[in-house]
């Protein structure tokens, strides 16, 4: 079939529309394999969810169950653990991380509190250095590769710990997942050893040296990382499935306007041409 | 009308009736939850005894155990359900937690039922290890030789393997 010759008009030629049908229908390709990958891996990662979910419950119950609170006088250090990725397509999931971190910390600080952040993930460096940066310790890398383990959890706990930073309460702000469509930022208290230990119904637990106390709160914070990490990647992986999927929706709702305008135009060069050849005829 | 008299002086004493106290309201069960970060063993399930190793020594916990927290030490954790059967299984670290309500959390770092140990790796690790200094492992070596050859019986000296470690 001839193509049009050249000729500008304000709607896009045929050699155009042929480029850009092209070009969408390779995007469409994409993201549709971008698609199928993350919903395997959120397949992986539902699985490996369940177990760790109860086992991150079992964690927390002592802070429920005991209804351990920070004392509200004292010039509280806070720490914010921000759990998220590196890897972007998945829709909102960092932002709104970052944007709970942000109010936390305007909170925290017009109250007169120290508040230090931990980003686990690039992507939330990127969101929180330019306008949080004084405000960041430590900054985690290679997230969200590799579905995440106990010892990732572990590492993440021990940097903090030997950071030096001497904080009193803090909280582990995460997404959690709540089913393949709709995931919900939430925080994790997180307590240091001494405020447990000073907590009142503390007195209820019996025969616990400071010793033992430290360890069990080290592992207990090592705990709450690990759940914050798998909710993170499971809620990941399903809105990076979510808007995968819409666009792929979206490209091939374009590909078929362009095939119409493709099909038109071209009838319309036929056209043309025709009407030039019979007015050429009839000249004669 | 003797009756009626005897009725009614019986009546004052129906009004004041005396009784005992009731007992203190203690929940007659636990709720056990034993986990591991990739594996639920017991979800709030209602067992009858749990016996733990700790840093602090071993000890078993019963329905109405005083509320403690614990941290765990490589051990047997031996669990006794309802109907008397037991289980066991071999952690690496962890904490307990045993609260006013009468639940239990058990969290192991690492856990594995006893009989999915195989006894012939078990002792070839312990050797290789015994070997770069680990002095721990002396104390197993011994174990893995005496019990050592006839492997047929691996269920029963895995356990028996392990035993030692919970009663130091």
């Amino acid at each position: 079939m001839g193509l049009a010759s050249g000729q500008v008009r304000n709607m896009a030629t045929l050699k155009d529309i042929t480029l850009r049908l092209k070009s969408i229908k390779n995007i469409q390709k994409i993201t549709k394999s971008m698609k199928m990958v993350a919903a395997s891996k959120y397949a992986r990662a539902e699985k490996q969810l369940k177990p760790a979910r109860v086992y991150g419950a079992g964690a927390l119950a002592l802070y429920e169950k005991a209804d351990i609170k920070a004392p509200e006088d004292k010039t509280a250090k806070h720490v914010i653990i921000g759990v998220t990725s590196d890897r972007g397509l998945c829709g909102a999931i960092h932002s709104n991380v970052a944007k709970a971190i942000k109010s936390e910390i305007a909170n925290l600080t017009s109250a007169g509190k120290e508040v230090m952040v931990i980003n686990v993930g690039d992507k939330l460096r990127g969101l929180l250095y330019r306008t949080h940066g004084e405000h960041i310790m430590l900054n985690c890398k290679e997230v969200g590769r590799k579905p995440p383990s106990f010892g990732d959890a572990s590492l993440i706990a021990t940097e903090l710990l030997n950071s030096g930073y001497e904080f009193d309460q803090g909280s582990v702000i995460f997404n959690r997942f709540r089913s393949v469509i709709s995931y919900r930022t939430e925080h994790k208290p997180v307590f240091s050893a001494d405020t447990v230990a000073n907590s009142e119904n503390m007195t209820v637990y019996d025969d616990i040296d400071a010793d033992v106390l430290r360890n069990y709160q080290e592992f207990a914070l090592v705990n709450i990382v690990y759940l914050a990490l798998r909710e993170s990647s499971t809620s990941e992986q399903s809105a990076r499935m979510t808007s995968m999927d819409n666009a792929s929706k979206n490209a091939s709702e374009i590909i078929d306007k362009l095939t119409l305008t493709f099909n038109r135009t071209r009838q319309a060069v036929i056209t043309k041409e025709l009407i030039e050849i019979i007015s050429g005829a009839a000249a004669l | 009308m003797m009756a009626a008299r005897f009725l009614r002086c019986a009546l004052p004493v129906l009004r004041h009736a005396r009784s005992y106290a009731e007992a203190a309201s203690v929940p007659t069960q636990m709720s056990f939850t034993f986990a591991s970060p990739t594996q639920v063993f017991f979800k709030e399930a209602s067992v009858r005894q749990v016996d733990v190793p700790t840093l602090t020594g071993a000890f078993g916990i019963l329905p109405a155990h005083v509320p403690t927290l614990q941290v765990l030490r490589p051990g047997v954790v031996t669990i006794f359900n309802d109907d008397g059967s037991s289980a066991k299984y071999f952690v690496s670290s962890g904490s307990v937690t045993v609260n006013t309500d009468s639940s239990v959390q058990l969290l192991a770092e690492e856990a594995v039922p006893l009989d999915q140990l195989d006894i012939t790796l078990f002792c070839k690790s312990a050797r290789k290890t015994a070997e770069l200094g680990d002095t721990g492992c002396t104390r197993l070596l011994h174990q893995c030789k005496k019990i050592g050859e006839d492997l047929s019986q691996q269920q029963t000296s895995m356990s028996i393997l392990l035993e030692p470690l919970s009663v130091f």
